[in-house]
């Protein structure tokens, strides 16, 4: 059995580089440029339009909520504020860095920098760091934003549904940024000529939520910490719950996205707060195709890809088996199969980097019984 | 001494477009601009070595395909991170149907 550290700093980030899985060219599903090109191509209407319905919903929740309290009834409007703080704000962030949900660029900046802090995460760190994620998408020891290891630390992703950790863990990292360090980590993939921004950045949301907790202190009340900060812990379910899917009980140390990426069909709700990623061996295949474009693009590769799961639910009960194996057999992984009419999942880089050591599942009715 | 190459016809790229051109062991990337004017620069990004041909032009700016880096394709400039360090650009030429590059 394989133990991995996922260290960026550790012995399996320079096995990485050794086995060639470090910035390797990934496999493709071949699309035609003029298909790509049209897939691609960037407006401003489609994000102008979701984003203020997002925003006038967060600012009506949050209106509501400050209206009703201290009240119980504020409950459920803090509740659906707290999950597009807290959640939508999650895949804001995320598509905004990639740039693509507007074909303005300052539209998409603003967006990324509300979303960044809203998140508690950098947005200069995040950049690069995300960055990594899809140069080495779950590439032990290279990969920065690895969700379930193996074995997967079950009590850590359930402490992240309220955003236990994630959000403290950026809040101390917001206080080390803004005292004018970066962590060790964080120098291995950020560079020298961007560490000022890093740290002007910290510093402003520490003045911000310093506002924020001194008017807490004199009106005695921690009525504006609903507004800011806490929704990041009471509204982090749904991006988690959303997060975890994206690669979890897949392979890791593969170069073809279709082994360790999960498409999964999502109800309109979780799809608008989740701003389509639910299409994510889509979006890394293709990072450059815009959310609205993801379900075009979907039904162009799927040939080539294995099934789409159907629903969240279903997609649990794919993952959940495996991540339980995995606590015991780390090398575990669960294999989809692909549709006939696809390309065989590229495996060069894969085996010499798993050698005789990578135990596989096929099809999740395939995981054995303990 | 400059040194023209012969690199496609200018009806190989679509206006706001780009196409890849190897030569001598180095790779480019050759655009065509709304304007209808030629440019070229180095074919790779400076940031993790992935073909720009593969990416999006817009207006004049080229985005990575693999990080959504940007570059001013008329000047090489690194416009948005991850891209950091500037392209190299090259002189172009169109002579009758064809393009030409100075490398």
């Amino acid at each position: 059995m394989t133990k991995r550290d996922y260290s960026l700093l550790g012995p399996d980030a320079a096995l990485a580089v050794e086995n060639g899985l470090a910035a390797a060219d990934w496999y493709h599903t071949d699309i035609p440029r003029q298909q790509m090109k049209a897939l691609m191509k960037r407006e401003d209407q489609p994000a102008i339009r979701d984003t203020l319905i997002l925003f006038s919903a967060m600012f009506v929740f949050a209106a509501i909520g400050v209206a009703l309290w201290p009240s119980w009834w504020s409950a459920p409007f803090w509740l659906a504020y707290g999950v597009l703080y807290g959640s939508a704000m999650d895949s804001r962030w995320h598509e905004c860095g990639h740039g693509t949900p507007f074909r303005t660029a300052k539209y998409n900046d603003w967006v990324y920098q509300i979303a960044s802090f809203c998140m508690v995460r950098n947005p200069v760190t995040w950049r690069w760091s995300h960055a990594r994620h899809h140069t080495d998408t779950v590439i032990v020891g290279r990969d920065p934003e690895i969700v379930a290891m193996r074995p997967p630390a079950l009590f850590r992703i359930f402490l992240n549904f309220f955003g236990i950790l994630d959000a403290f863990h950026g809040w101390q990292r917001m206080i080390v940024n803004a005292s004018g360090k970066l962590e060790t980590e964080e120098v291995t993939y950020i560079p020298q000529s961007e560490h000022y921004k890093v740290i002007r950045v910290a510093r402003i949301w520490v003045v911000i939520y310093a506002g924020v907790i001194a008017i807490a202190v004199v009106l005695q009340s921690i009525l504006p910490l609903m507004i800011i900060g806490l929704p990041r812990l009471y509204g982090a379910w749904h991006h988690v719950m959303t997060g975890i899917l994206q690669h979890a009980g897949l392979a890791d140390n593969v170069i073809d996205h279709r082994l360790n990426s999960r498409t999964v069909y999502m109800n309109p709700v979780s799809r608008f707060i989740y701003w389509n990623m639910n299409y994510h061996v889509e979006h890394h295949m293709f990072p450059m195709v815009p959310y609205h474009r993801l379900a075009e693009l979907h039904e162009l590769i799927k040939q080539d890809a294995p099934a789409a799961n159907p629903s969240i639910l279903q997609a649990y009960k794919e993952v959940w088996p495996i991540l339980l194996r995995q606590l015991r057999y780390h090398d575990e992984f669960l294999t989809r199969d692909l549709p006939p009419t696809a390309r065989p999942y590229r495996t060069d880089l894969h085996e010499g980097a798993l050698g005789d050591t990578g135990a596989r599942t096929t099809t999740p009715q395939a995981v054995p019984a303990e | 001494m400059a040194n023209w190459i012969d690199a496609c016809a200018a009806e190989d790229i679509d206006e706001e477009d780009v196409i890849r051109f190897d030569y001598d062991g180095r790779t480019f990337a050759i655009y065509r601009s709304p304007d209808n004017v030629y440019f070229c620069t180095d074919g790779l990004c400076t940031h993790e070595q992935i073909h720009l041909a593969d990416g999006l032009v817009m207006d004049h700016t080229i985005e990575c395909p693999k990080h959504n880096g940007q570059f001013d394709y008329r000047t090489g400039k690194a416009m948005r991170a991850p891209v950091c360090v500037n392209l190299g650009t090259y002189a172009t030429k169109v002579e009758g149907d064809r393009v030409l590059i100075e490398i």
